[in-house]
């Protein structure tokens, strides 16, 4: 009973405010929509045997991606209107039709019974979640792991990079060098 | 009434559908970039779905997997959407740099 209670609140915030996302105007009401959908697929974690990702996906995605998010919208003031005009004619209709489609198509294929999958024999989740996870992470999947890191330290370098020298300044360097740079949100990757 | 693992992947399914409609829809680089997240997440919450599911801890793993790659993701496009509007200070959104080039 707790958990049917716990699960429906958690599926009305998730979905309510990821339309939210979708349809807020301004881009900061749509990143705080962005932390009430984080936040509640953090609680789904949690009913489902994954504490661990739960407290990653709060640290992670609810606080550091949301503030990097808010801080650049901040620093370059896009909380402006989006034009409604149509550059590609129909673009807006199509685009509901094609979400519907996917839905519908996703339903379908997921009534199949081909799509279970079969276990890997690597460890249940038994033991406790943290320690089968860690164990896993740390031997079977060292090397991606380490493939994970080298992905941060080049991301990191690159928007750094990318953030700084853009091109000709083109008297737009009122912004200040280095200010900009986004680098506060990637340190916190695990 | 319980709570099967059915229903989170109707969720899930849900939440990718609003994520890819948002990306259709919306002309804002960074709230396209939301969608994405939210189109992430919905992968992450089947994938954790499973890992119940079939008592079998990969899923979890790659869910972690999933997490770094997005934060990798999110730095460099908004370091992208930075370096546009310096670039262009009227605006940017998606379709004032459909042509990939300045």
């Amino acid at each position: 009973m707790v958990e049917l209670v716990l699960f429906v609140l958690a599926a009305a915030v998730t979905l309510g405010g990821a339309l939210g996302v979708i349809i807020a105007r301004n881009p900061v009401h749509a990143a705080l929509h962005l932390v009430a959908v984080l936040v509640a697929v953090a609680v789904f974690f949690v009913m489902q045997q994954a504490p661990l990702l739960a407290a990653v996906q709060v640290i992670v995605y609810a606080s550091a991606v949301v503030v990097l998010f808010l801080f650049v919208i901040m620093l370059l003031g896009i909380d402006r209107r989006e034009s409604l005009t149509e550059p590609l004619r129909h673009q807006r209709p199509l685009a509901i039709a094609v979400a519907v489609a996917l839905t519908i198509e996703v339903a379908v294929l997921a009534g199949h019974t081909w799509t279970t999958g079969a276990r890997t024999q690597q460890g249940t989740l038994s033991g406790g979640a943290v320690e089968v996870l860690a164990e896993n992470v740390f031997t079977r999947y060292l090397w991606p792991f380490e493939v994970l890191a080298v992905l941060l330290v080049v991301a990191v370098v690159g928007g750094v990079t990318l953030a700084r020298h853009s091109g000709e300044p083109a008297g737009a360097d009122d912004l200040g060098e280095g200010r900009a740079a986004p680098e506060p949100g990637e340190v916190p990757g695990p | 009434m319980r709570v099967t693992d059915t229903w989170y992947l109707v969720v899930g399914a849900l939440l990718f559908s609003v994520g890819a409609a948002g990306v259709l829809l919306r002309r804002n680089v960074l709230v396209i970039l939301m969608c994405i997240e939210l189109m992430l997440n919905a992968a992450n919450l089947s994938f954790v779905t499973f890992a119940r599911r079939l008592d079998d801890v990969t899923g979890q793993v790659a869910v972690f997997f999933v997490l770094v790659v997005a934060a990798a993701e999110v730095a460099v496009g908004l370091a992208i959407v930075v370096a546009i509007f310096r670039q262009r200070r009227r605006g940017a959104t998606a379709d004032d740099v459909s042509l990939l080039r300045g």
